[in-house]
């Protein structure tokens, strides 16, 4: 299942246009800056913005084209806005009511208890929205749009009104989401952090035009995107957990490029995960280091170098079939005589696991 | 009691018109306040500029219009005289015409303002929660605004019970008929009967005030309920 979207908005010093074919499945982000777009991107594919001649099909349904345009409230779409927008008039309970009561009973997929639930807000249901905090707020707006079971979620930066403590507490609910409902969500986001740590695929925007889309992982190690260039580059590698080291409090996860090993976590083997890897945390030698005290040394070949600033590079490695990002020092690279294709070793200093 | 049973009369017609006209324009005040809210439609300040109108003609010039325009040779009473009615100057429901016109500014930009307060964004969430655009207006908008429309119902209701300049072009000054308050006391004050007309008066100004103080009163309460 796909969604294939086509529009061309063009409002007196913007223009969006966007020719996209994204997975129905999974967390998909659409990252940019401010003022790029994605807010109107998402509007359009909720239906609160027409454009003229735009298409639209999520799976089978085709939703916009030169002659039908579907009214939003006949959009099977769960929509969270940027700032918490309950109704003031309702209280927390009614709220979540809203969208349900006016579902037909078979399309009731998700249980409110299960949205409650899944959001914690079941302590809050009686009060009015205007007693709740802004994280809260927006948890109650989460499971009112998840309520009315959508064949599509749609979140326009639910995180930004919100400040970091907000964020920490609204981050899990967000990947517990991701994990236990297979509802396909659209996640309009300026925060790279919050893309590394929800995102299965993402999407690209600058000024209304898209630069990229593919899988997180990909896109974060192209050095042709921005993304790689500046001071958070990081690469982002799905791995399986493969065992536990019980004496040392350790964990092995697998990857397609070997094993990696990161401090003790509660995940049983078998799970999927996330690691995240800073570029400055990789560092590259010639000869495999034996007498060293770091644990994930894996050999690589050189693929790609960028100049970053004056004194630096960014290395693209491949450690197998996956990419991964390390940034040294000009005149490292220059002693080393990095060249694309060059087997190296890298060792990775530090790993981060993010779900 | 002071007052005699013509004041009575004037006071009860009064309170029937003024009620009367409420109603009739908060029907059709609220779909015109909601359009004007609303609409981007580039002349849409006219429609703006004729609804307040009434804000600022004197009453007379509004009350001399409407005669001519009611009257038997007028366009509405010829119309009417046509169908084979009565003229519609110097009757009750000519009174209500005037009534709901001259008032209508009063009752359109409370609901007006009340509507632009909520902004678009309640309603594109309503949109996304399954609800039709009927069901949006009523669930949503009309709930949201309602201090809007309690603004508007009474000062609605006030402005039509002080009424007087339009009433007495297009009235006329029939006992039980056209006759309201407002000119009761005029003709009291005419026939040196100030211990009348104070009543009246007096009377008039409390109900004013208490409605006034009423609508303060529960839109400070709504505003505290708000955030």
């Amino acid at each position: 299942m796909t969604i294939e979207a086509r529009f061309h908005i063009d409002r007196g010093g913007f223009s969006l246009t966007v020719d996209l074919s994204l997975p129905a499945r999974g967390v998909t982000a659409v990252f940019g800056p401010s003022g790029c777009g994605k807010t109107t991107l998402l509007r359009a594919i909720a239906g609160l913005e027409f454009c003229q001649g735009g298409y639209l099909r999520v799976g089978g349904a085709v939703w916009q084209d030169g002659r039908q345009f579907l009214p939003p409230h006949k959009r099977p779409i769960g929509y969270v806005f940027q700032e918490p927008s309950l109704f003031d008039h309702l209280s927390v309970r009614r709220n979540l009511e809203y969208g349900l009561k006016r579902l037909k009973a078979s399309a009731r997929k998700v249980p409110l208890d299960q949205a409650v639930g899944l959001l914690g807000i079941g302590h809050l249901l009686e009060r009015r929205p205007h007693q709740l905090s802004g994280g809260e707020q927006q948890r109650v707006a989460i499971a009112r749009a998840l309520a009315v079971s959508p064949a599509l979620l749609l979140l326009d930066e639910p995180l930004a009104a919100l400040d970091m403590t907000r964020k920490r507490e609204i981050l899990p609910y967000l990947e517990s989401l991701h994990r236990e409902l297979a509802i396909p969500v659209l996640y309009v986001s300026h925060s790279r952090d919050e893309v590394a740590r929800l995102a299965d695929h993402l999407v690209l925007l600058e000024d209304g035009r898209i630069q990229a889309a593919g899988p997180v992982g990909e896109l974060f190690s192209r050095l042709d995107l921005a993304l790689a260039h500046g001071p958070e580059t990081e690469t982002l590698i799905e791995a399986v957990v493969a065992r536990h080291d019980e004496e040392f409090e350790l964990t092995y996860l697998d990857f397609p490029g070997g094993r990696i090993a990161v401090a003790r976590n509660p995940l049983p083997p078998g799970s999927l995960a996330r690691l995240q890897i800073q570029a400055r945390d990789v560092s590259i030698t010639l000869a495999r280091q034996s007498n060293t005290s770091i644990l994930n040394i894996f050999p690589a070949a050189v693929d790609e170098i960028c100049k970053e600033g004056p004194a630096q590079v960014t290395v693209r490695l491949m450690v197998g079939p996956v990419p991964l990002l390390s940034r040294i020092t000009r005149k490292s690279a220059a002693d080393l005589g990095l060249k694309p294709g060059k087997p190296v070793f890298a060792q990775v200093k530090s790993v981060a696991l993010l779900s | 009691m002071i007052l005699g049973e013509h004041d009575l009369t004037a006071l009860a017609l009064t309170l029937r018109l003024a009620a009367l006209t409420t109603v009739i324009l908060l029907l059709i005040g609220t779909p015109l306040a909601w359009w004007l809210a609303r609409s981007r439609w580039r002349l849409k300040f006219l429609v703006e500029a004729v609804v307040a109108l009434p804000l600022v003609l004197p009453p007379t010039v509004l009350g001399f219009y409407l005669l001519v325009a009611l009257g038997p040779h007028g366009p509405i009473g010829g119309l009417m005289a046509a169908l084979g009615g009565r003229p519609l100057a110097f009757t009750f429901t000519g009174l209500v015409i005037g009534s709901v016109i001259y008032s209508l500014p009063f009752v359109v930009q409370p609901l007006q303002d009340a509507f632009r307060a909520i902004g678009r964004r309640p309603l594109e969430v309503a949109a996304t929660l399954r609800a039709s655009p009927l069901d949006r207006f009523f669930t949503v908008a009309v709930p949201l605004a309602r201090p809007g429309f309690l603004t508007a119902a009474v000062l609605g209701f006030a402005h039509t019970l002080g009424e007087f300049g339009v009433v007495l072009m297009i009235g006329g000054n029939i006992p039980g008929q056209t006759q309201v308050v407002s000119i009761a006391i005029y003709d009291h004050v005419e026939a040196m009967e100030y211990a009348q007309a104070h009543w009246i008066s007096g009377g008039l100004l409390l109900l004013s005030f208490l409605m006034l103080i009423t609508v303060y009163a529960l839109n400070r309460r709504f505003r505290v309920v708000k955030p």
